[in-house]
């Protein structure tokens, strides 16, 4: 495979020219229409919701949304729902806001501290074993949360070694500790595995070039390594964000529910009643908690960046 | 290098320690504790008249008592409004917590050391579970008194494990009901029946007119199924009474006795009756598929007359409807097939479970099993939708006309009060095997193979 | 607590973290030795791999335990709920269930999110294309289950309809039909709903890894005259081939974990039950806890053909 490096003039119009080909290619009608059918067809369901947001109760459970785009104009749509989400519970919709936002940064990155080192050993440090400890970390990630559920917690509350108790009425931090730590614990399998795999995709020969440069493991992680994983790193990010503020299941059982730590999911789970299974309220809800973690998405994509690696290797 | 390096890891070292120092410091105060003495908050307040029982435990200032429970929001509210009095007149405390896992969870926080101080517990199977795990504490004797003065023997029966009694019945549903349109009768001439034969009648004369008489549904997420299993239980009740239900419930006979099979055969004369449902919703099988919660709107639009389902059904109609005898909907108590065993009452309720034998707790459960928090409650309900088995209740506190209904059906001496079945028996049959095969048995499966399939589910322990 | 509070608390522990982080990197960035190395790979390791034993390889040691006892936890029963397990005529058709999920929804997903990825990369309104397929993870399981219950909603054919699905069969004048009642079509629209969501993770990854593709590596083969499909077939897949692998195995591993939807639309009934399903039902509902580890355990080992795959796929990255 040639590495365009040294150019003759030609050699660049050649270049120039092809690249224009491929972009028509690239964007023929075909792949355009082929890529809107498949992202109409993802995203009917998600404005079913959307439109039922809208909607009052009784509209929702007797007649279809898509009656709203036969009898155009907004006469029969409503606020009502919203409100009730954000207005609606005792307590200030804010403070379940709040408590996601703590819950959710330090889960982001804990693991992503810890699971890059460990992803950069796994990839370029030598270690008997080390291979082993690999799969044995990522086939981990198939231990379900309940199974873990009780073994922690009775961790938490009777920590060995009378060591402070991170649950219970003693809890430090409020009792934030235990749900981030369970969150982290989660997250390590996947994070190490995503990681890892970017990690070994970059050049073997730009590590080489940097230790006959003199430089050692931790030099070159925080100065080739991490810039270079910043595609990675946000990757994983986007999902362990999206995991944790979506969580519902970690922040009951290790967070024990007082309102200190309940995040907007609990909140939300409550929405459909005690007996109920209240549409109208879910969907306001549903899209209520979207708007974060999908601003947190497109905001992130910029890390998507490509040719990060074009032309840093020398033929 | 060294020692620019040394420094950096100094530096670092510090912060981390820092922080360390910082999060101990964190750590709550004790909330609890043994008993308290001091004079008694309420002492000189005129609402704690009625409440000279919780003097004995003392001032409780600065005292909290932890509560979990499923009831959500927005019945909430009015559970939290309730306990103001006992926080004036104590000085403790309630945080209350309410989530739709609870069932799931509370064993798992049970099992691992972190229960709540108080849990309402809707299933008297799960009190059994959890006294088993040797977590429970025992009812103080002011608990006991109390239900004694103010429940009937069955209520007290439900709380007690083993011949000691843990749970005081909290709140309280009516499930023996079945839901009409007082105007749609009136349009049309029909009567509420007072036998089992008449509502059969009724539902012929009903589907003469060209609608189905009844419409129901059973789908409720992973409980899907649960409705049919109260209207086996109801016609059981009925059919045989209430011995053989005990002792179905209890085992004593086996899930697929001939009786049973008779009962529910006696269901599917109604719900797997082609003329019968599914009004205004589709066919028989559709009854699986269709919420419950969605199940009795078609009556509002005249395409169905009949829903059997309990009074909590109340909640489920849209805003604005009148529920009342004179209004859009209302319920009429599901008629006996015989006078021979008086007038069974299927229902559910909560039980105030204990973990803990802190003052304040006690406090707390004293004060709930008391008329005065009865009416507190009935007060702080202003949208109706709630009832308790309490005697002491002041049936005028109560709001709603279907509350005041199911309030004096509890307080009918003729009345045979009997909890839910599947809420008694074992996880494996009433939160499983019955949900399941009652919805097999809607689409088709026969009644012999769905109970005997229960049968063998049944623990054998 | 006030929100300040929770705030700071939250400086903090990022601080402790970091912290700890720093202090390793430092501590070790004088070794160079081969022993070195290995102080250094296990300082760089051991923070996460504490971790993860204590949280996960505990409880599935205690889990594998647990299976052997009965349901009370005090007795041992041996292999007997293994034995229930394969041997009730439910439970085979859960594992059945539970082998149509796995293989198609990360074949299907994957797949869809490939082809999504490279029609769109580089396209205008990039972002916004992705976001949309994005979306459904956004939404959490349960969300996403309650949206295509809705969609499934049956009525008869006489009556108004609610969910979408049925309306379009009723207006192309079709029955209508009960999707998540029909065995054994049930099952599959119940994967659709996964699928709906997945495809999103798959996609996220492999743009990601599309775009890190060289793009000397492109301009060559272009200079070659290679284009459209077959720059796809010959470039853009090996190239990106470790990520294929990547998003494979953890859609996979989602899958047998998963249980949320069948939970939320048809609650295990109608033959829509999964291994997962089923363990969390003995589990929590039934009280069986023994019966329920032995399916947690079941479903710990059918990962091994996925780790396996894995590392063989590895040794020949490797090789090369």
């Amino acid at each position: 495979m040639t590495v365009a490096d040294s150019v003759s003039v030609e050699a660049v119009v050649e270049k120039e020219t092809a690249s224009s080909r491929a972009h028509k290619t690239l964007t023929s009608p075909w792949a355009s229409i082929a890529a809107i059918a498949i992202a109409v067809l993802w995203t009917i369901p998600t404005i079913g919701l959307f439109i039922t947001s809208f909607r009052p109760e009784q509209d929702v459970k007797t007649t279809g949304w898509w009656t709203v785009l036969q009898n155009p104009g907004l006469g029969g749509l409503t606020w009502a729902n919203y409100d009730a989400v954000l207005h609606g519970a005792d307590t200030d919709l804010a403070v379940y806001f709040v408590n996601t936002i703590v819950i959710t940064i330090p889960s982001v990155l804990m693991p992503i501290s810890l699971a890059v080192i460990a992803a950069y050993a796994f990839s370029w440090m030598s270690f008997p074993g080390r291979d082993f400890l690999f799969v044995a970390v990522f086939a981990l990630q198939i231990v379900p949360i309940q199974v873990t559920m009780i073994p922690l917690l009775k961790l938490y509350v009777q920590p060995p070694f009378n060591l402070q108790p991170l649950a219970g009425a003693d809890a430090p931090g409020g009792g934030f500790y235990t749900i981030w730590l369970s969150h982290t614990i989660f997250a390590l399998p996947l994070a190490i595995y995503l990681l890892h795999n970017f990690m070994s995709q970059i050049p073997g020969e730009l590590i080489e070039s940097a230790r006959v440069d003199g430089a050692g493991h931790v030099q070159i992680f925080t100065r080739i390594m991490l810039p270079l994983m910043t595609p990675a790193i946000a990757a994983f990010a986007i999902f362990q964000f999206l995991w944790v503020w979506n969580d519902l299941l970690v922040a009951l059982v290790f967070g024990g529910g007082s309102l200190d730590v309940s995040p907007l999911t609990v909140r939300l789970a409550e929405l459909s009643g005690t007996k109920g299974q209240d549409w109208h309220l879910l969907s306001a809800g549903a899209f209520v908690s979207l708007v974060v973690p999908l601003i947190v998405f497109l905001s992130l994509q910029r890390f998507f960046v490509r040719g990060l690696l074009a032309g840093s290797v020398k033929g | 290098m060294r020692t620019r390096n040394t420094r950096r890891v100094a530096a670092v070292a510090a912060a981390v320690l820092g922080a360390g120092l910082a999060l101990a410091s964190c750590a709550d105060d004790n909330k609890g504790g043994g008993s308290a003495s001091g004079t008694w908050p309420g002492a000189d307040k005129s609402e704690c008249k009625d409440l000279e029982q919780l003097a004995d435990f003392g001032d409780l200032s600065g005292r909290e008592v932890s509560v979990y429970t499923s009831i959500v929001a927005p019945e909430d509210q009015s559970q939290k409004d309730s306990y103001k009095l006992f926080t004036t007149c104590t000085g403790a405390k309630v945080n209350y917590e309410g989530s739709k896992e609870f069932e799931a969870q509370l064993p798992v926080r049970v099992q691992a050391g972190n229960p709540p101080d108080i849990a309402y517990v809707p299933q008297p199977g799960l009190l059994k579970t959890l006294v088993a795990t040797g977590k429970v504490v025992e009812a103080p004797s002011a608990v006991a008194d109390n239900v004694d003065k103010w429940f009937g023997e069955d209520w007290k029966g439900y709380g007690t494990v083993d011949d000691k009694f843990y749970a005081a019945p909290l709140g309280a549903n009516v499930k023996s009901f079945v839901w009409y349109s007082p105007k749609m009768f009136a349009d049309n001439g029909w009567e509420v029946p007072s036998t089992w034969d008449d509502m059969l009648a009724l539902s012929d004369t009903i589907a003469g007119t060209g609608i189905k008489p009844w419409c129901a549904g059973i789908e409720s997420g992973e409980a899907t199924g649960w409705p049919a299993t109260d209207w086996l239980e109801d016609v059981l009740l009925r059919t045989s009474g209430p011995d053989v239900y005990d002792d179905w419930v209890n085992h004593d006979i086996p899930f697929n006795d001939p009786q049973v099979a008779e009962a529910l055969d006696d269901v599917g004369n109604i719900l797997k009756n082609d003329k019968y449902v599914n009004g205004g919703i589709g066919d028989v099988k559709s009854i699986a598929t269709t919420a419950f919660q969605d199940a009795g709107l078609p009556i509002l639009d005249g395409k169905c007359a009949l829903h059997r389902q309990a009074g909590f059904y109340a909640a489920n109609w849209p805003e604005g409807t009148k529920v009342a005898e004179d209004g859009d909907v209302f319920a009429f108590y599901l008629p006996t097939m015989s006078d021979e065993f008086g007038k069974p009452v299927l229902g559910g309720g909560e039980f105030v479970t204990a973990f803990s034998d802190n003052a304040e707790v006690q406090a707390f459960q004293t004060y709930l099993s008391t008329d005065v928090w009865a009416n507190e409650k009935a007060k702080a309900t202003p949208g109706g939708g709630w009832v308790s088995a309490n005697t002491g209740l002041d049936v005028t506190n109560l709001v709603s006309p279907i509350d005041q209904l199911s309030a004096q059906i509890f307080q009918d001496p003729d009345a045979v009060f009997r909890f839910d079945g599947s809420d008694q028996m074992p996880g494996e049959v009433g939160a499983n095997s019955f949900w399941k095969e009652m919805t097999a048995w809607i689409t088709g499966e026969s009644t012999q193979d769905a109970l005997d399939n229960i049968e063998k589910s049944w623990p054998s322990s | 607590m006030s929100s300040t509070e929770k705030f700071v608390q939250m400086f903090i522990c990022i601080a402790l973290f970091f912290g700890v982080v720093a202090i390793i990197l430092l501590l070790t960035s004088k070794l160079r030795s081969r022993s070195g190395e290995r102080v250094q790979f296990l300082a760089f390791v051991l923070p996460a791999l504490a971790l993860i034993a204590i949280g996960l390889l505990y409880p599935a040691i205690v889990t594998i335990y647990r299976s052997f006892q009965d349901n009370t936890g005090t007795d041992f029963v041996g292999i007997d709920n293994y034995h229930t397990v394969f041997t009730d005529s439910e439970q085979l058709r859960v594992l059945r269930n539970t082998a149509a999920w796995v293989l198609l929804v990360p074949t299907v997903s994957t797949f869809i999110g490939l082809v999504y990825a490279v029609l769109v990369d580089r396209a205008r309104l990039e972002k916004f294309a992705k976001g949309l397929i994005f979306l459904p993870m956004a939404i959490s399981l349960v969300g996403a289950s309650l949206i295509w219950k809705f969609v499934y909603d049956y009525k008869d054919k006489s009556v108004d309809q609610i969910g979408l699905a049925n309306q379009i069969l009723k207006s192309l004048g079709f029955d209508t039909y009960q999707f998540l009642l029909t065995e054994p079509w049930n099952t599959l629209f119940l994967i659709v709903i996964m699928i709906w969501v997945q495809a999103g993770f798959a996609m996220t990854i492999l743009s990601a890894s599309i775009k890190a593709i060289p793009d000397d590596i492109i301009e060559a083969a272009r200079l070659d005259g290679v284009s459209g499909l077959k720059m796809f077939r010959y470039i853009t897949i090996p190239s990106i081939r470790p990520s294929l692998i990547v998003v494979i195995t953890t859609i996979s591993i989602t899958t047998l974990k998963a249980f949320d939807i069948v939970r939320t639309a048809t609650g295990g009934n109608f033959d829509t039950s999964v291994l997962a399903y089923e363990f969390y039902v003995q589990s929590f509902r039934s009280n069986n806890a023994g019966l329920g580890a032995a399916l947690a355990v079941i479903i710990f080992i059918l990962v091994l053909p996925i780790v396996v795959y894995n590392v063989r796929q590895m040794r020949r990255l490797e090789a090369r």
